[in-house]
């Protein structure tokens, strides 16, 4: 990876296809795959591509040489978690897309992502989302940041490079209290829906983004084998699932006066208090 | 018997209550033994023992506190081939799943965040789908690494403080990773309340309150509750960030909620609905948290949680 601070930044934004919050979703099958029709944009990758964009331009933007690159692993639809980023403003875009990968947990994901960002050259800034909105596991990018052998600036509320500095700094809520941080690039940067407000595509990014390219990568052309990605490759596996009963909605008081008294009561009468 | 290492994140006289959580799972799934995140002096050996730890493993010379994650990635991976350890606890916080993931890589093993229950067999059961789904899972290569949230296991009654404090080895740890350097941390101011993630009871207030918090932290001092707060009352700077419940937030399974001024975002649900009890207090009838609250109260905050607070107080006398 290049380390000269005043050169261009070559960025790089993991971004997610999943499920939409919004609606009810389901594991089905044999493996309690998650169901992925109706997937969008992890919301959460948002801030990621945000904060990608903002590191960009602050260094003089495209015209400076600086390149955002929108990068996802995931089944054919997943091209539209690409298709997003490039219209809110990223330069290209790369799907890896192979149906061995399916039932990656996160180790096997990091696997192929680390090894991708490899294959494509190597990057000074890679960024992610704080967690995918369907594992919430918030492990990938600290296993990427492993894998890769960089510093990892995970979970910030704040991120900065100053101009012509190599030197990233950020602000995370840590369990000691907010912690300060910087590393030298190249970095894993991971930023949390406090660091930014993402900008929304507006009618020219949707227009420019038609004519953006996205390469298409296959686990061959990683050099990956099929046994070690997707269900195969993962360590961990789900035994079985069961949707939480749904919580059956008590009784509902309109307070005429007296309600802190009956709120009282109620926690009286489930042993509460 | 199989050993279980449990990670401590800072050691100190008194551990905290998740700490004390992962110790018992632990001795309840073999011999404990007790990884040190940070430096420990003969009363947090003591206490920790007291807790479940028959042993210790430490950094020999000590763990570099200016390095981010990877320092504890390394002083863990060790820990892990000098045991032989079958699984590792840790915390389910930012740092917990980090230091897991990582050591993970390392040992070309497997990770599982979430958990609120470990079986005999390593059988993890976990909540997904924000609370919607409760999965159970197991790790199929190298030892299990499990992050526990708080408030997942019932806690044994203090064992005596053993005689002699058990043994601490100490590891030589190789060349670390490339770490981020830590410059500076600024405490969380302390509030007297109990840990948001830990609390038995939380009281949390929206943007229904309208700036004043007084309300929500009255009537939870009045239950010696934690407070919580939804991303509208932390982003209008009403309270700290760090009251946040929600998806990225913390996230909270009490005994007791009480929501006040929340009206039940997809968000802020993912945080809190498997709390046992839900009691909401909000103005509007067609409140979407009307929907998982065990009593749903239409009214005012400001006038049902003080009224509440008062009557608290008035029968504790
Ligand atoms: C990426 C992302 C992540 C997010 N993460 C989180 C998260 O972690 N946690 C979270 O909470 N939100 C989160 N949100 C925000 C979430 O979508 C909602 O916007 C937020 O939870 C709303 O907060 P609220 O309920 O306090 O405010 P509102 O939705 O405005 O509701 C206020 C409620 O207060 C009631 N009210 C007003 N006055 C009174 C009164 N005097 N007495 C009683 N009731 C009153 C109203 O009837 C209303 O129901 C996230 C959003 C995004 C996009
Ligand atoms: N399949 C994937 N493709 C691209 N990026 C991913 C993928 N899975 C996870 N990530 C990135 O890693 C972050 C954390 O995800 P997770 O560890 O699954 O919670 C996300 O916000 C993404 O930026």
């Amino acid at each position: 990876m290049s380390q000269n601070t005043g050169t261009p930044l070559n960025i790089l934004v993991l971004v997610k296809h999943v499920p939409d919050v919004q609606f009810e979703r389901h594991l089905t099958g044999p493996g309690q795959r998650l169901d992925r029709k109706d997937s969008v944009l992890s919301e959460l990758d948002e801030y990621a591509i945000e904060a990608a964009l903002a590191l960009a331009e602050s260094r003089g933007g495209d015209k400076a040489g600086n390149t955002v690159t929108a990068m996802t692993m995931g089944p054919e639809a997943a091209a539209n978690a690409v298709k997003k980023s490039l219209q809110m403003g990223a330069a290209a875009g790369v799907h890896i897309c192979d149906p061995a990968l399916a039932g990656s947990d996160a180790g096997a994901t990091s696997l192929v992502l680390a090894t991708a960002i490899k294959h494509l050259g190597g990057f000074d800034v890679v960024l992610t989302g704080m967690a995918s909105t369907d594992a919430e596991t918030s492990l990938v990018p600290a296993q990427l940041a492993e894998r890769l052998g960089v510093a990892q600036l995970t979970n910030l509320s704040k991120v900065e490079l100053a101009p012509g500095s190599g030197v990233v700094t950020g602000v995370r809520q840590g369990e000691d209290g907010e912690q300060t941080l910087e590393a030298e690039l190249p970095v894993l940067v991971s930023v949390t829906d406090q660091a930014n407000e993402p900008r929304y595509p507006n009618f020219r990014g949707i227009l420019a983004a038609k004519k953006k390219k996205t390469t298409t990568l296959t686990l061959a052309e990683l050099g990956l084998a099929g046994s070690a990605v997707g269900a195969a490759g993962s360590a961990t596996r789900v035994l079985e699932a069961a949707p939480r009963p749904p919580r059956a909605g008590g009784q509902v008081i309109t307070d005429s006066g007296d309600a802190g008294i009956a709120l009282v009561d109620f926690l009286a009468d489930a042993k509460l208090i | 018997m199989s050993n279980i290492l449990v990670y401590i994140h800072a050691p100190a006289g008194t551990p905290s209550k998740g700490q004390r959580e992962l110790l018992a799972l632990a001795a309840r799934l073999g011999q404990a033994t007790a990884v040190l995140g940070g430096p420990a002096d003969d009363a947090a050996l003591a206490s920790l023992g007291a807790a479940g730890a028959t042993g210790f493993y430490a950094a020999a010379g000590g763990l570099d506190a200016s390095g981010l994650i990877a320092p504890a990635v390394s002083l863990l991976e060790a820990a892990v081939r000098a045991s032989d350890a079958a699984a590792v606890l840790l915390p389910n916080t930012v740092e917990g799943r980090e230091i897991a993931a990582r050591t993970a890589v390392r040992l070309d093993a497997g990770v599982i965040t979430d958990a609120i229950d470990v079986d005999a067999d390593l059988t993890v059961t976990k909540p997904v789908l924000a609370g919607s789904y409760t999965v159970k899972a197991q790790v199929t290569r190298g030892p299990a690494l499990i992050t526990l949230k708080a408030n997942s296991v019932e806690l044994p009654a203090e064992l005596p403080a053993a005689g002699a404090a058990a043994p601490v080895h100490e590891l030589e740890l190789g060349d670390t990773a490339v770490a981020a350097r830590i410059t500076a941390t600024a405490e969380h101011t302390a509030t007297g309340r109990p840990e948001l993630s830990e609390a038995r009871f939380v009281v949390a207030g929206g943007r229904g309150v309208d700036g004043d918090f007084g309300p929500v932290e009255d009537l939870a001092d009045a239950l010696g509750a934690a407070v919580g707060a939804s991303r509208a009352a932390t982003d209008a700077g009403w309270i700290d960030h760090s009251a946040q419940v929600g998806q990225t937030g913390t996230t909270v399974s009490p005994q007791l909620y009480i929501s006040a001024g929340i009206s039940g975002a997809i968000q802020q649900k993912a945080g809190m609905q498997t709390a046992k009890t839900i009691i909401a207090v909000n103005k509007d009838p067609d409140a979407p948290v009307f929907e998982i609250a065990d009593l749903g109260i239409v009214g005012d905050l400001a006038q049902v949680l003080p009224q509440a607070a008062a009557e608290i107080r008035r029968r504790k006398g």
